[in-house]
């Protein structure tokens, strides 16, 4: 089962890696983890991208919660939410892959925002398959390299994590 | 008036009704030793490692329920108290360590005696905390402290660098704590409540099985008034001993790998069961598929990540065990009438017939060998079941826990969470120092008093009259049992060689040793250390090398494969078959 876990934590320097170091010492799975500061800046917001059986989510969110730097946490994947990465890649844009390469942006809305006369720095943004779906598409060419930002989440409606 | 960052350190220990503090100095705490040095209120324990500065510490917290405070300085400082940090943390015991650091001016330079006091710990606090102010020092101490006691309870580390113990600041200790982030819950759910004592009623084959959480939670009284009430058996984890009181007719013993037989079988048999501060560890349950299948299961833990961890629960129950087993008790009141007699009499004939076995007993007849059961049976009697016993692990802890009958909390104080060599001793001085009347006794084997043998010394400094009872077996007795029943009799590394002259060794730290080899000796020998109130007698029992612990659940097994004793158990085993 893949969960999406947001987490609003103290804006502490250990914080982090109390949240890291739980999930390596249990043995839980992260596929991703973002944490940026929130407007409020005593507080961050984590989101993990993780997976496990039901008891084990239950365990991932029960320790969490008992972090002392832990506020808050939500799982997002309880309800209708909305799920966005960013990806920045670098790919071989020469001859006849310099068009082709452009199109490709194009019908998956990405933008290039960087060219040399050989490459195209593309950036897109959209849930995990579409980035899934558009660095296969560029497989027609060569990629120099790939950046994704990992998951960040935010429940839709009025559901909201906030204090 | 502005005092300086070491003044408000002690100063706080003062506010928070601290009276001893465990540690050992070092260039980092000069500032805060100094601090200690002008005052007397905070009365400072030298011990000889700080290892043994956690664990009594530790003892101390554990024989009173109030938190220990550890202060030691940086790097060797801190590595040394990690064991005893650790042990605190799996037995959920409130301590405060506070660490010197190197000054923040030279953090992350590999400084002279620096370590990463936060991350090394990280894993095995409930939480720490780096000061890099002075004007946060005093809330960071009250939340430590308020950290360590509340929910469950557990250590907690504060690491102050050596700047900060010298920088002024007005001196202001916080009334109260508000955490946006932490606010444990005491009371119980009332609708959780009222199934869990719905679903007791209906129970045919109950049991109730607590832990530590008893004791750390103070809720023995509440305990005892449920368990009479409902007239149900009580079976207590090696943390829980102490909890419900070990004479007690419903008590049916400790639970375990080497629990008694009838609080394993009733366990694996029972219908419903009330789980109460425990943790279903796996030296409880033994192989989980195997465990309890018929059980409905009632789990009243602080920890929600407690509930539901290991095995499936009907009904969670989050708070404190004491508020939440009175509730419990209203819950059942209010539903009229007690359990019927008639409905578990059946069930308490079975257990009656699996008590009979006597799954603790031990061959008596030998007159020629002292029998290490033996030892603790009699400081049982000639203590009156009022002594502290603190204990070492191995087969020795295991005897005590069997042949100890605690029917107070707070007076079985050992390493069972981690398993911690070394336990014993340093705890029994923080016993000691808490109730400096009361008898207190470290049963240990000879291999785990060596571990921290070195706080023979903190004992003559601070005249610390504790009894060892040292159950020498001249091997790694607990490791020698499984090599003996798993691994075909190959010792390996588990015979203790070259051991010191206990006696010897004892009166060179001034204090008393009798060596006893004949089983008519036992008593006099305890009778000697028990009456003289003054001095430390090491008491090396020569002990017979062969035995075991019985009964035993061997790894992967099941409750209902308990092995009582290479004979008696084929018998039991097809008693059961045929039944
Ligand atoms: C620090 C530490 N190291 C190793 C162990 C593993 N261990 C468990 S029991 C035991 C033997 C203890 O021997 P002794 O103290 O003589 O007690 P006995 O079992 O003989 O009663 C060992 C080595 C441990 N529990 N703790």
């Amino acid at each position: 089962m893949r969960r999406i876990l947001s987490i609003l934590l103290e804006n502490e320097s250990g914080a982090l890696s109390r949240v890291s170091g739980l999930f390596s010492a249990r043995g839980y799975n992260i596929e991703s983890l973002t944490v940026a500061p929130t407007e409020d800046n005593t507080l961050s917001r984590m989101t993990i991208v993780t997976s496990g059986s039901e008891k084990v989510i239950e365990q991932i969110t029960k320790q969490l919660n008992k972090l002392v730097d832990v506020v808050k946490l939500m799982d997002l994947t309880d309800g209708a939410h909305i799920e966005r990465e960013l990806l920045l890649v670098k790919a071989v844009a020469k001859d006849d892959r310099r068009e082709e390469v452009k199109r490709l942006v194009d019908i998956f809305r990405g933008r290039i925002i960087d060219v040399t006369s050989d490459t195209y720095t593309v950036e897109l943004t959209g849930n995990g398959e579409k980035i899934d779906a558009f660095i296969v598409a560029l497989s027609v060419t060569e990629i120099v390299e790939v950046v994704r930002s990992g998951v960040s989440g935010i429940a839709r409606g009025n559901r909201a994590l906030k204090l | 008036m502005e005092l300086t960052g070491a003044d408000i350190l002690v100063r706080c220990l003062q506010d928070e009704g601290i009276d001893y503090i465990f540690g050992y100095p070092g260039g980092a705490a000069l500032h805060i030793y100094d601090a200690i040095y002008k005052q007397d209120v905070v009365k400072h324990v030298l011990v000889r490692h700080e290892q043994g500065a956690t664990h009594a510490a530790d003892g101390y917290a554990r024989a009173t329920g109030k938190p220990g405070v550890v202060l030691v300085t940086s790097g060797p400082g801190v590595t040394n108290t990690v064991t005893g940090i650790a042990t605190a943390y799996m037995d959920s015991i409130p301590m405060v360590v506070l660490s010197a650091q190197v000054p923040t001016s030279v953090i992350g330079d590999d400084a002279f005696q620096e370590v990463d006091a936060i991350g090394i710990t990280r894993p095995c606090v409930k939480h720490n905390f780096l000061v890099k102010d002075v004007k946060d020092l005093a809330a960071t101490i009250k939340k430590a402290f308020f950290i360590a006691s509340t929910g469950r309870p557990g250590p907690v580390l504060v690491d102050v660098p050596k700047d900060i113990t010298a920088n002024l600041c007005e001196y202001n200790y916080p009334e109260s704590v508000e955490m946006r982030s932490y606010a444990p819950v005491q009371k119980g759910h009332p609708k959780q409540i009222g199934r869990a004592a719905k679903l007791l009623m209906e129970a045919r084959k109950p049991i109730i099985y607590s832990g530590g959480g008893i004791v750390m939670g103070k809720a023995e009284k509440e305990l005892t008034e449920l368990v009479h009430y409902l007239g149900y058996p009580c079976t207590n984890t090696l943390m829980g001993l102490g909890g419900f009181p070990a004479e007690d007719p419903q008590f049916i013993g400790m639970l375990g790998m080497h629990g008694t037989y009838e609080a394993n079988m009733a366990m694996h048999d029972c219908d419903v069961m009330l789980a109460v501060g425990a943790r279903f560890d796996d030296r409880i349950t033994g192989d989980i598929a195997k465990f309890a299948p018929n059980a409905r299961i009632i789990h009243i833990d602080i920890d929600p990540a407690s509930i539901g961890k290991v095995v499936p629960v009907e009904v969670p129950l989050v708070g404190g065990a004491a508020p939440v087993l009175r509730d419990l008790l209203a819950s059942l009141k209010s539903l009229g009438s007690k359990p019927d007699v008639g409905k578990t009499a059946d069930w308490w004939k079975e257990i009656n017939e699996w008590r009979s076995l006597k799954s603790f007993e031990f061959d008596r007849t030998r007159s020629d060998v002292i029998k290490p059961q033996f030892v603790v049976e009699k400081l049982y009697e000639l203590t009156n079941g009022e002594a502290y016993v603190t204990s070492d692990v191995g087969q020795h802890q295991m005897w005590a826990a069997q042949h100890y009958k605690f029917s107070k909390p707070l007076r079985w104080i050992n390493s069972g969470g981690l398993g911690t060599m070394g336990f014993g001793l340093p705890a029994a001085i923080g016993v000691k120092f808490a109730h400096p009347d009361a008898d207190v006794a470290c049963i240990t084997g000879e291999a785990s008093i060596l571990m921290c043998i070195q706080e023979l010394a903190t004992c003559k400094q601070y005249d610390i009259p504790v009894n060892i009872i040292n159950l020498n077996n001249r091997y790694l007795g607990m490791v020698r049992q499984w090599q003996e029943f798993f691994y075909e009799r190959r010792y390996s590394q588990s015979y203790m060689n070259a051991l010191p002259d206990f006696v010897k060794m004892a009166e060179s730290y001034g204090h008393k040793g009798i060596q006893i080899h004949d089983p008519a000796d036992v008593e006099g020998a305890l009778k000697e250390a028990i009456d003289d109130k003054s001095s430390l007698y090491f008491l090396d029992f020569i002990t017979d090398q062969a035995e075991n612990v019985y009964p035993m659940i061997a790894g992967g097994k099941g409750h209902h494969e308990m092995v009582l004793k290479p004979e008696a158990n084929a018998e039991m085993i097809t008693k059961r078959e045929l039944a």
